[in-house]
């Protein structure tokens, strides 16, 4: 995951025009856009090369213009955001507009990655372009056809005139524009005159979700399809030694219960290759419910794993990493991660002297924040339907990187490319999770296996103990006051279980002369993934604590606090690389103190904690008020200010932000993936507690900056400082700190 | 197994299947309605919801041999043409993100609505929060509910 690729590529832009056999336009859009990797921050990261993104117009002679989806939607909405996109620079009417998920195709339709934040931002401006050519092949055509200048004839909502008074229909014009060839030079509408974008569109599939139409993965069937289930260890470090099926094989409806090795000694693994357990313990059969019965019948032994070694693949050729193989728990998982946090660590960053600095400081404050494993818990737990044969390979089912995945099939099922076809199908819940493709890999060799078509689906105990998990972390921040409360010296050390969280680059580095960042890691057998804002989840929960904190040593308000040292990285800044814009940055916080009424009468009641974060290329801040209900802190109601540049589709985006809200609460509050020897100890929802309808709080508020620049993304921003706004009202609220995630178990300890 | 007549959305299905099969994956791998999801399997998420005899149930635990003559309404048949009030509701409000628990959603929020035609906020809160949405839709789904119970 670790990745610092920052490469700015040169913009080619190309545009291909092509006759549809049923009289329409096709317009082929490819380009290498002015795509920004994400940095080594995201987790999600994209490949080195530069990905060449496609997608597809189609001005159906109807009138109709059909957009195909290259990114898979799993709530984020980009199946109505992104067509929305189009459709403004096209100047269609939005009602004419209709929307498909495309296959995997990676030539046409480039990389496909939902993750990251990027769908929107990958996506603005090489679908502008590709509205506002083919308008312009249209006007050509109109142009021609009632021989006029091109100048003169004018587009409105799918129609084309001319000041003579002719008008034509899109549709009527597309066959022949499809022959002209596509402009070099074009203009793109100024934002102020957008009519789609910036208006309130309606989710694309609302419909079909509210009347149970089936969209997802587990809805998938096909006839004479079989259902597979994988049994596997109980424990982190254990695999699988025997098994004893015959009991199994006797129940109704069971075809075949086997063992099967996902990737062979030496397999070389990409970064999304990810897999907790590599023997697979297979049961087969025809329904679900025979399946899950024949499973409790199976006799299997396991056995310690011992260390794994795993090949990975890497930019400087694969290298070989040694998974360790004790049964961990969470206990010496925290004895350990204390025991590393006082060895000396990788220096990520430093500007200026810190070591002087705290030497010579009036006050040090020194503060240690640890959050546990957490599990994505998507609702559609993972599944994927499989049919390989020995000449081709179909594949259906929830996935956020097909492209990464594709590769990976092409090695395990030893089939070309161009004979795996994937279809996307909506995904319940993705969250980082679906970024790793080892359940398609699983479908993929079973089918293969039992020459049937097989839908493999985790059960939800399946899905919750297999691993992949936001990472376990640790880490201590530092700060030095001078005689004057000015803060002179920051040091943030990191830690984690199997990686740590920093981010070096990120506010208040840029802030502060004198910054020191290190961070190191502990090897686990306890896989792990990305997971909503990865890494990023948990500084801006620590972090914002921390600075929470130093504000009132320095005598400071909260946000006044934060601003005055943004104010310096604007005008000042310390150091280089710094990620983030100072300015963005403090006009959420301004926004957020604006909206909420911070400081201002009126909201006694509250117990009021702020936070702001910077991550995935936008900005974001809550101020979460908080009230004792029932003798338990509850946020009963947050303001929310956010910066993502243009916003495409702002009731969605609004949604989008309030569930971030809520996610943020619940994690805060209650989420954790515990370990006893290895063993997970939480296994469904009656163990792994959810934020539920009781527990969101009655209003959320959310407010976006207004500026005109080029979008970013929703998914993730809003997500990371709801942790921090949380801990800082439950400061207000009951008085101390909470340090530890989740929170809930140490508010009720003092209870 | 054991023949089944079920009564479903008004029309009756036959099922052979073993009698402990739980209404939901007679629905989904039997009958081809994959309106009724599986979240967790122990009546802790409600994304099976359906109601039996009008009442929100979670078809996870409901086995087969326990439904008898009651008739079981599912997502596909809560009204004709998708324009239950709920329905309609939970479009104005554009609750949904994933929309993988939103069919089990709408059909705890159409029973509460059938019993309970002006609920409080508390009602809400209380009837629905057997159902997880991982999304964190709850406020628009408290909404819509609020919208629904006007119409």
């Amino acid at each position: 995951m670790n990745n610092n690729n920052k490469t700015t590529l040169d913009r080619r832009s190309f545009l291909k025009a092509s006759l549809m056999s049923g009289g329409g336009m096709m317009l082929t859009v490819s380009w290498l856009s002015s795509f920004k990797s994400a940095d080594e921050a995201q987790g999600l990261t994209l490949p080195e090369q530069g990905p060449q993104l496609n997608g597809y117009i189609q001005i159906m002679a109807d009138n109709r213009i059909k957009l195909i989806c290259p990114n898979p939607e799993f709530g984020q909405n980009v199946m109505t955001s992104l067509p929305m996109i189009l459709a403004e620079e096209l100047d269609v009417e939005w009602k004419n507009v209709t929307v498909e998920m495309g296959p995997h195709d990676s030539v046409k339709l480039g990389p496909q990655f939902t993750g990251g934040s990027n769908s929107v931002r990958m996506y603005w401006k090489p679908l502008r372009e590709a509205g506002a050519a083919a308008r312009q092949m249209l006007r050509e055509a109109a142009a021609q056809t009632w021989n006029v200048p091109v100048g003169e004839v004018t587009t409105k909502a799918g129609t084309l005139y001319h000041s003579s008074g002719k008008s034509a229909k899109y549709g009527d014009m597309a066959s022949k524009a499809a022959t002209l060839p596509v402009p070099k030079d074009f203009q793109l509408k100024a934002p102020r005159d957008f009519t789609i974008v910036r208006k309130p569109k309606k989710n694309v599939e609302g419909k079909k979700i509210v009347t149970g139409k089936p969209l997802f993965g587990l809805d998938y069937r096909v006839d004479g399809m079989l259902i597979a289930m994988i049994q596997h260890p109980p424990a982190f470090g254990m695999k699988l030694k025997s098994f004893d099926a015959a009991e199994s094989l006797k129940m109704p409806g069971i075809k075949d219960v086997f063992s099967l090795k996902l990737y062979e000694d030496g397999f070389e693994q990409g970064g999304f290759d990810t897999r907790t357990f590599n023997e697979l313990l297979v049961v087969v059969g025809n329904t679900t419910w025979e399946v899950m019965n024949a499973r409790k019948k199976l006799v299997a032994h396991w056995e310690a794993a011992g260390e794994v070694k795993d090949t990975m693949s890497g930019r400087s050729g694969k290298r070989e990493v040694i998974i360790p193989g004790a049964l961990e728990s969470t206990n010496t998982q925290l004895e350990k991660m204390q025991e590393y946090a006082k060895k000396p660590a990788q220096q990520l960053r430093k500007d200026g002297d810190p070591e002087t600095a705290f030497k010579n400081a009036a006050q040090v404050i020194e503060r240690t924040y640890n959050a546990p494993f957490l599990a994505h818990n998507c609702m559609e737990p993972m599944n994927f339907f499989a049919h390989v044969t020995d000449e081709k390979a179909l594949l259906a089912g929830p996935l956020q990187a097909p492209g990464w995945t594709e590769p990976t099939l092409v090695k395990l099922l030893n089939l070309p490319a161009d004979k795996i076809e994937i279809q996307m199908t909506r995904m319940g819940g993705g969250f980082g999770r679906r970024a790793y493709g080892h359940y398609l890999s699983e479908a993929a060799l079973i089918s293969k296996k039992v020459k049937a078509p097989v839908k493999l689906m985790y059960t939800r105990e399946d899905d919750m103990t297999y691993g992949i998990y936001r990472p376990m972390y640790t880490a201590t921040y530092r700060a030095a006051l001078d005689a004057d409360k000015n803060l002179i010296a920051f040091h943030v050390k990191g830690g984690g279980i199997p990686e740590h969280a920093i981010h070096a680059n990120r506010f208040p580095a840029g802030a502060v002369d004198n910054y020191l960042a290190e961070g190191w890691q502990i090897a686990s057998n306890i896989t792990i993934g990305a997971f909503r804002a990865p890494r990023s989840n948990f500084n801006a929960a620590a972090e914002q604590s921390f600075l929470d904190e130093v504000a009132e040593a320095a005598g400071k308000d909260p946000i006044e606090f934060r601003l005055a040292l943004l104010k310096r990285a604007k005008e000042n800044p310390v150091g280089k690389n710094n990620e983030y814009d100072a300015g963005r940055y403090a006009g959420v916080l301004e926004l957020l103190r604006d909206k909420s009424g911070w400081n201002k009468p009126g909201n006694e009641k509250y117990s009021r904690g702020v936070a702001a974060y910077f991550c995935h290329n936008s900005y974001a801040a809550h101020v979460v008020d908080m009230v004792t209900r029932e003798g338990q802190p509850y946020v009963e109601r947050v303001f929310s200010a956010m910066d993502c540049g243009i916003v495409v589709n702002p009731d969605a985006a609004t949604n989008m932000v309030q569930g971030a809200v809520v996610d943020g609460i619940g994690n805060a509050f209650y989420g954790a993936l515990t370990h006893k020897d290895g063993v997970p100890q939480q296994t469904n929802f009656n163990n792994y507690r959810m934020i539920r309808h009781n527990e969101a709080p009655k209003r959320i508020e959310v407010y976006f900056v207004e500026n005109d620049l080029d979008p970013t993304g929703l998914g993730e921003p809003p997500f990371p400082p709801v942790f921090g706004a949380v801990a800082n009202a439950l400061y207000k609220n009951k008085g101390r700190r909470f340090y530890n995630q989740p929170f809930q178990p140490d508010f009720e300890k003092a209870i | 197994m054991a023949a089944f007549s079920l009564k479903i959305n008004g029309k009756i299905k036959k099922v052979d299947v073993d009698p402990s099969t739980p209404v939901l994956w007679v629905l989904r791998d039997h009958l081809d309605m994959q309106g009724t999801k599986y979240g967790c399997g122990i009546a802790q998420c409600g994304a099976c919801t359906v109601h039996l005899d009008g009442n929100a149930v979670r078809s996870c635990q409901l086995p087969v041999s326990a439904v008898g003559k009651a008739s079981i309404t599912t997502i596909e048949g809560l009204s004709e043409k998708g324009d239950h009030p709920v329905q309609k509701a939970w479009i104005e409000h554009d609750v949904a993100q994933c929309g993988y628990c939103q069919s089990g959603q709408i059909m705890s929020a159409a029973a509460l609505l059938k019993s309970n035609p002006n609920p409080s906020d508390q009602d809400i809160e209380v009837h629905m929060s057997g159902n997880i949405c991982r999304c964190g839709t709850y406020l628009r789904i408290k909404e819509a509910v609020k919208s629904a119970a006007k119409k």
